[in-house]
């Protein structure tokens, strides 16, 4: 009986019990380690930093632990904690040009200054499960004729970025200046308006969820708001966060962290005012989370329609229902409370369909013939 | 008390930027004011935007009542109040006029409100021409131009097709002559409650980001039409519990004959109607 629901706060105390006991599992497993699961199962840890706002290897690790591998779940819990911290700054813009760059890959040019280097990547493997792995202790074989595990000239120089180079030509849009002292937006302190300006949009998408980002690049690619896409650029590596505290007046470095950039070149036949040129579309996450990067850069893109005097045809280009719907903690809340009780709407609708039926009913029997 | 959170969970500044917003929507009734909702630790749709208005609000001396479909002991009222008492020590009830503050989702007290109470309801969706406008940017347009024709034809379209308003719960409301407002979804069996109530209704809806009010005394006024005045949902029995006429009831399906129990949906109205020593089936 429903109401067995009732009287909770037992009932309550033991779910949580069954959930932690269910999270172990069998006892004769070990246990995993936050060790092993940021080591190993690293970009479930990369989305779960990127999609929860936070870059703390070892908390996402603890997140994905005590959500059993439940990212969304891991992700919310992150941004739980992440929501309680103070702000002591903003850091300076990141300076990727500057990576320690561990892959580099351009679709655009055969060849780049600094050149491709391909770095650790599903791309060319071929999808068989290797029986090895199942068993513990497999050898790892290290990368030949390569220090540091880069090829290339990974990890040394930095690479110019391949847009700097078109931008040069002008044949792309040049980036718009900040403007100096102008606030960065951050979402997690004021609510979302629309128009949204173009930073508080990344920040929406770098948040959002990775299948819902997906989806909708693809849709783009699909026709559904298409922006004939070029991978221009995608980058991997290391860079490094400084902050500039008032007081000291000059940068500190605080940090290194790794992310993954992508720019992609999209295609436009110009304006009234503006010739024809490329234009640019913007994905950055933390870690190698590449797929997302990609999917964000086309969202970006196509959610620059206003800006860009397109005329917008598809969801995909609509910013309020894309921004409104990316974020999976809110999503996934609001789908699931539906699950909570909502007997007293239910019992006004059932109160009310009976009604309506009793209403029919009589129409009905009046209509029929010999009715009146 | 040992807790390493602040009082309430919230940090002050945050507690500050949500009384602000409370205030604004004290001053303006009914209008929707966005503001800066956090991520709470419990989940989007289970009362975030009530518990931020609640935890910005209560004060070490308030007494507080959390209800969920009108009942004290639902597992989520139970979670919420747990949350609360966990982290301010405030003393918790379940009787209505002993509490100052009460959050509640989908119902309001069958017993009246007074002076000084304040009622916290949880929102889901706070835009009351959500479902006839998707887009923000255009609601907000109408709400500024009080354009609400649209929701008037809704109103009128249902009466064509089914003889009456079709339209049970979040039933729409004006608030003191100027702004459409979506109730939290209660019943429109509680929309009269509304109407001057001598205690203060905030409204928090934390994944939408807005909070607004309906200060006491304030008129509330579903919307009707001259030929077919706003009514409220009635049922031909009393509470098979305690005997109560006139309380809002919930369907129990009691076997599998299609035998029924109808009880108060509120509960501590329901109980201290009830001879002593009599309890909740189930409980």
């Amino acid at each position: 009986m429903y109401v067995a629901v009732k009287g909770g706060e037992r009932a309550i105390d033991n779910a949580h019990r069954l959930l932690a006991e269910e999270r172990r599992g069998d006892p004769d497993v070990p246990e995993l380690s936050l060790a092993q699961i940021e080591q190993q199962l690293a970009l479930a840890v990369d989305r779960v930093m990127t999609e929860g706002s936070l870059h703390d290897r070892e908390l996402a690790a603890l997140a994905v632990k005590q959500a059993r591998g439940d990212l969304i779940e891991a992700i919310f819990l992150l941004r739980a904690f992440r929501t309680t911290l103070p702000r002591l700054g903003v850091s300076l813009p990141l300076d990727t040009a500057a990576m320690v760059v561990h892959r580099r890959v351009s679709a655009i040019f055969k060849d780049v200054p600094g050149g491709q280097i391909l770095g650790p990547t599903f791309d060319y493997t071929h999808r068989l499960l290797d029986f090895e792995l199942a068993a513990p202790g497999s050898l790892v074989t290290p990368p030949a004729g390569v220090e540091n595990g880069g090829e290339g000239e990974g990890g040394t120089a930095p690479l110019p970025r391949v847009m700097d180079l078109l931008d040069r030509e002008g044949l792309i849009e040049s980036e718009p200046p900040s403007e100096p002292g102008a606030q960065v937006g951050d979402l997690t302190r004021e609510p979302l308006t629309f128009p949204a300006r173009r930073d508080v949009r990344l920040q929406n998408l770098a948040r959002g969820d990775e299948g819902f980002l997906l989806a909708m690049g693809y849709a783009t690619q699909r026709g559904y708001g298409r922006n004939h896409p070029f991978a221009g650029e995608i980058r991997h590596g290391e860079v490094t966060v400084s902050l500039a505290p008032e007081e000291f007046g000059f940068a500190i470095e605080i940090a290194t962290i790794s992310v993954t950039e992508c720019q992609m070149v999209n295609q436009f036949k110009g304006s009234a005012t503006i010739p024809a040129q490329f234009t640019r579309g913007y994905g950055l996450v933390f870690g190698g989370a590449e797929r997302k990067a990609m999917a964000m850069a086309l969202v970006d893109r196509a959610l620059r329609v206003r800006e860009l005097g397109e005329e917008p045809t598809s969801p995909t280009q609509d910013e309020e229902f894309v921004l409104s719907h990316s974020d999976s903690v809110e999503a996934s809340g609001f789908v699931q409370h539906l699950k909570l009780p909502h007997y007293v709407d239910f019992q006004s609708e059932l109160v009310l369909v009976r009604d309506l039926r009793a209403a029919h009913g009589t129409r009905a029997a009046s209509a029929a013939p010999g009715g009146r | 008390m040992t807790t390493r959170y602040n009082f309430a969970y919230l940090d002050e500044q945050t507690k500050r930027m949500i009384r602000r917003a409370v205030l604004k929507a004290v001053a303006v009734p009914g209008y929707q004011v966005p503001f800066g909702s956090r991520e709470m630790p419990l989940s989007y749709g289970w009362g975030t935007g009530g518990v931020q208005v609640t935890a910005s609000v209560i004060g070490p001396d308030d007494v507080l009542k959390v209800i969920d479909q009108g009942a004290d002991d639902t597992t989520n009222a139970v979670s919420i109040r747990q949350f609360f008492a966990r982290t301010t020590g405030v003393a918790t009830t379940t009787r209505t006029e002993a509490a100052t503050l009460i959050q509640t989702r989908h119902r309001i007290p069958e017993t009246p409100l007074c002076e000084g109470q304040i009622l916290v309801l949880q929102v889901p969706i706070p835009e009351p021409l959500r479902w006839l406008e998707p887009r923000e940017a255009e609601t907000r347009k109408m709400h500024a131009l009080e354009e609400y024709g649209v929701m008037h034809v809704r109103l009128y379209e249902d009466i064509t097709r089914h003889g009456k308003v079709a339209q049970t719960y979040e039933y729409p409301v004006i608030v003191d002559g100027r702004y459409l407002m979506r109730p939290s979804p209660i019943p429109k069996f509680d929309n009269p409650k509304l109407d001057r109530s001598p205690a203060l209704l905030l409204f928090g809806a934390g994944r939408e980001k807005r909070i607004y009010a309906v200060p006491p005394w304030t008129r509330v006024r579903s919307l009707d039409f001259d030929d077919h005045p706003f009514e409220v949902e009635h049922w031909d029995r009393a509470c098979d519990l305690c005997g109560a006429r006139g309380a809002f009831l919930d369907e129990l399906i009691v076997d599998d004959k299609g035998g029924r129990l109808f009880i108060c949906s509120d509960t501590d109205y329901c109980a201290r109607r009830r001879p002593a020593g009599e309890r909740m089936p189930g409980a």
